[in-house]
């Protein structure tokens, strides 16, 4: 009696245990699913938060960053944040900066470096001007002021990799007609997203941006061969060259596609009217009308 | 229900009251010091100690990680540097031998927003039965371990109330101090010691990392014990005191040998026949055969 009672004990208390430890981990299975479904949603990156120079990829980066803040102790510009919760959208205690407030100053010994602990900025980095922390865009050609006509170029002067990162395009003012623009281009091979000229962009919004990489760039379709490429790569021309095309035209005439047009090689006879009349059409060269307007190119 | 005197009001009478506060008062000095020489850095412009908890760097030589971070970090993939690995052996040697949960009542800010909900519960009388479980911490500190090793990033690090708070405090708070309210009010009205006591993987981690250590509470007057049952009243995790001061009979020993203490030492405080005394996990009895039960109170203490 006293035994079975005792047995009896033991198995409620058994399946108890056992039904306690499957609720706890269906619980804690579910807060876990959670919690990692709800980090998966907050961790991207707001488009205006740029990561320290050196930084990994989004995703390998908060792997690796364990939100220590010696990055932004270490900055001799102050610069960089460590994210709040609930406050600008970066995943709490990463450390950021934003372009437009305080840019990356480009320090040759990049000191946010070398005091990570975990490689979440890239200890490989050691030149700066290699750091790739986003890329510069030219936003809005609507209120660039270079884009409407006026002389600026404050984007292109503050640039660290002057000349390189940001050119000037020249072109056409057809709205005075006689004018230049001086158009600012981003070339992505040299930009490293360092801000300058974001902060230093004269609008009361900054027309160009630095972004993160992944928004600014397109990317050409794998397939895509870039014809006159293959062609210096390879050396000449990987199709059979195109023949001249042949105009089935009477003898003594030629047509130039991009020049004269019709070209009647007149053998010196001086063309006899045909009528009495001057002002007969019949007397003049027909090839004059086809060929109006065409003398004047 | 009748209103039990403040515990601890005959320490004070018996000892007088700076003996009878003397580990609360040396606790509090450790966590607002170690704010303070974080906070010398910002605020001061007094660089001792740049970083926080997670990790830091000390006179610019003395490199110290936090190890459940940095574990978290290793199992999301990463390969830490030379410095970061330094650190984590002083702190995990230090915690071994000291005790693991010492980082919860002598560093960890959120200690001082728990025992300040545990002091208006017992102001206001509070008393709630709670299902949770004081083992559901090592659950969720399984959870924290698993998330980096499926996600490949650290998930914990953007919910944990204790880095979120000392980071928020060197860095600034953010919403964070909204996770310290809603901690504040739980363990006021949900669960008693529910974040500290049952919830938090940060301490469940400590607590196995410092399952062996040396550094004990020792009941070792314990037959001086006069059932006041203050040390009950503030202790955090209650469980644990039992066994060493109420297990004479049973051959157990008086060494609180519970990972889940965290040598915070306001049981020493509030006894005011003087029981308990820190001491060491070696601490052998003038008692018989203490060696021999030891084992057994292990055993228990690890049923627990």
């Amino acid at each position: 009696m006293k035994d079975s009672d005792k047995e009896k004990g033991k198995t409620v208390n058994r399946r108890q245990f056992i039904g306690n430890v499957l609720k706890t981990a269906c619980g804690m299975g579910l807060l876990g699913l959670g919690l990692g479904m709800y980090a998966r949603q907050a961790s991207s990156l707001p488009p205006m938060a740029v990561r320290p120079p050196g930084a990994l990829p989004e995703e390998e980066f908060l792997g690796s960053c364990i939100r220590c803040g010696l990055c932004v102790r270490d900055c001799p510009y102050d610069i960089l944040k460590l994210g709040q919760l609930g406050d600008d959208g970066v995943v709490p205690g990463t450390p950021y900066f934003t372009a437009r407030t305080g840019p990356c100053e480009m320090c040759e010994d990049i000191p946010c470096i070398p005091v990570c602990p975990t490689n979440a900025l890239d200890h490989g980095l050691t030149d700066i001007t290699k750091a790739r922390m986003g890329l510069a865009v030219v936003v809005d050609q609507e209120t660039c002021i270079a884009f409407l006509g006026l002389r600026c170029e404050v984007c292109f002067n503050v640039c660290p990799i002057r000349g390189e990162a940001i050119t000037l395009d020249y072109q056409h003012n057809t709205r005075s007609g006689k004018h230049a623009l001086f158009i600012p281009v981003v070339h992505s091979e040299a930009c490293t997203g360092c801000g300058l000229c974001e902060k230093a962009c004269i609008l009361e919004e900054a027309a160009i941006k630095v972004f993160p990489t992944h928004l600014a760039k397109g990317e050409l379709g794998k397939h895509y061969r870039l014809g006159w490429k293959e062609k210096e790569k390879a050396g000449g021309s990987l199709v059979a060259p195109d023949i001249e095309h042949k105009y089935n035209l009477p003898e003594g005439v030629r047509y130039d596609l991009q020049g004269k047009g019709l070209i009647i090689d007149s053998s010196g006879s001086q063309e006899v009217p045909v009528s009495s009349n001057p002002l007969d059409t019949l007397n003049s060269n027909p090839l004059d009308t086809l060929n109006q307007g065409l003398e004047k190119q | 229900m009748a209103i039990r005197p403040r515990p601890g009001k005959e320490a004070v009478e018996a000892k007088g009251w700076l003996r009878a506060n003397k580990w609360l008062i040396l606790r509090r000095l450790s966590q607002f010091g170690i704010l303070g020489l974080f906070l010398l850095g910002p605020l001061a412009g007094v660089w001792i100690v740049k970083g926080n908890l997670a990790y830091s760097y000390t006179l610019d030589f003395l490199p110290l990680s936090d190890p459940h971070i940095l574990l978290q970090s290793v199992l999301a993939g990463v390969e830490p540097h030379k410095d970061a690995i330094i650190g984590v052996v002083i702190v995990t040697v230090f915690y071994m031998l000291i005790g693991g949960r010492v980082f919860c009542s002598w560093v960890c800010p959120v200690n001082l927003v728990t025992d300040l909900a545990c002091c208006t519960r017992r102001m206001l009388g509070i008393r709630t039965s709670t299902q949770l479980s004081r083992n559901a911490r090592y659950w969720l500190l399984g959870v924290t371990l698993l998330l980096p090793l499926v996600t490949g990033t650290i998930v914990w690090e953007m919910f944990n109330p204790v880095s979120m708070a000392f980071r928020g405090l060197l860095f600034g708070l953010g919403l964070a101090w909204v996770i310290l309210l809603g901690i504040f009010l739980f363990d006021i009205f949900v669960s008693k010691e529910g974040w500290c006591g049952r919830l938090c993987p940060v301490g469940a981690f400590y607590s196995l990392l410092g399952r062996k250590s040396l550094v004990r509470v020792v009941a070792t007057d314990r037959d001086k014990c006069d059932d006041c049952m203050d040390c009950f009243e503030v202790c955090p995790e209650e469980q644990v005191i039992r066994p060493a001061l109420k297990g004479a009979d049973k051959g157990l020993s008086p060494v609180i040998l519970s990972s889940q203490c965290t040598n915070c030492g306001r049981c020493i405080d509030v006894c005011a026949e003087d029981v308990f005394h820190f001491g060491l996990r070696s601490h052998k009895q003038s008692d018989k055969g203490v060696e021999a039960v030891k084992t057994g109170a292990e055993k228990l203490d690890d049923a627990a």
